[in-house]
């Protein structure tokens, strides 16, 4: 399910859009991302406060945010580009990858609650497709 | 059986009452289909669903949008019991209709996307959260029978 050059256009031109509000919709949504799937808490138990809206978790939430807006420049060879990234994840953090699906799903909320007009569901498509290929990108390197 | 807290009661049926049937089934119904084209697999019948504009004005899929929505109705209004009240619905889906159950999930989430537009910031954490129980509780209810 690779994008086609008109998704990809698509994803530029809606995460250009995004820019001023990156930080937010990055924090937001690892809020909502420990709120409604407790479970991932897991990963944050070196933090003394991972409940949503922490301050931690906001600013984590930021950080990852970065990472996607990276990856958005490296649209065109995302295995190659989040190589590093890749390897931090498989032999670090070791995140269990059905965790980025569930993000994916956080992050495509915050952007519909934000830009409801922008956020059709043509560009829906195209940057959920762009999180799917992402987060294969993301466990490249895991086994 | 599910334990509803009186908040997370009160979160949804303050979602559903503020709620237009119509607009919000349609739109997430054609979401899916755009999104998920593979979807699109159990609308054989609906006409034309050539791409997404074509799905967004087709009066076929609205209707179906909203009768998915009168259906999630039920489970509002029997929140105690789910499981037996799409006792029926779940085995028409999988004796009749022939649906992978993963397909709940996947309107489920489009569901979700379609009402934090529509609510914006009103649609908090708290809410979010109550909203994803209810619709996992709804999907797990409709796959329960298959066999």
């Amino acid at each position: 399910m690779s994008l086609s050059s008109k998704q990809k256009a698509t994803v530029k031109d809606f995460f250009s859009k995004m820019s001023t509000r990156s930080d937010d919709i990055g924090a937001e949504a690892l809020s909502r991302l420990v709120a409604v799937y407790p479970q991932t808490k897991s990963y944050f138990s070196h933090w003394k406060d991972a409940s949503p809206g922490s301050a931690p978790v906001r600013k984590h939430g930021i950080t990852i945010m970065g990472g996607v807006y990276d990856a958005v420049g490296k649209i065109d060879d995302l295995k190659g580009g989040l190589l590093s990234l890749s390897e931090l994840h498989a032999f670090m953090l070791r995140v269990d990858p059905v965790n980025f699906k569930l993000l994916a799903h956080c992050m495509l909320v915050c952007m519909s609650m934000i830009f409801p007009e922008e956020f059709t569901p043509q560009v829906h498509a195209a940057v959920d497709k762009f999180l799917a290929q992402l987060a294969l990108a993301l466990a490249e390197k895991y086994r | 059986m599910v334990e509803w807290t009186d908040s997370e009661r009160a979160i949804i049926n303050s979602i559903f009452s503020n709620l237009d049937y119509e607009e919000i089934g349609r739109k997430s119904l054609c979401r899916c289909l755009i999104v998920y084209p593979w979807t699109q697999r159990y609308f054989g019948g609906f006409g034309n669903l050539y791409n997404a504009e074509t799905i967004l004005c087709n009066p076929l899929i609205a209707a179906h949008g909203t009768k998915i929505l009168h259906g999630l109705d039920r489970a509002l209004k029997n929140m105690d019991d789910i499981k037996n009240t799409y006792a029926e619905l779940s085995l028409l889906h999988s004796d009749k209709l022939h649906v992978d159950p993963d397909n709940f999930r996947l309107l489920a989430d489009c569901l979700t996307v379609v009402i934090a537009a529509k609510m914006g910031p009103a649609f908090t954490v708290e809410t979010q959260v109550a909203w994803q129980k209810f619709l996992s509780v709804v999907v797990s209810a409709l796959g329960r029978q298959y066999h």
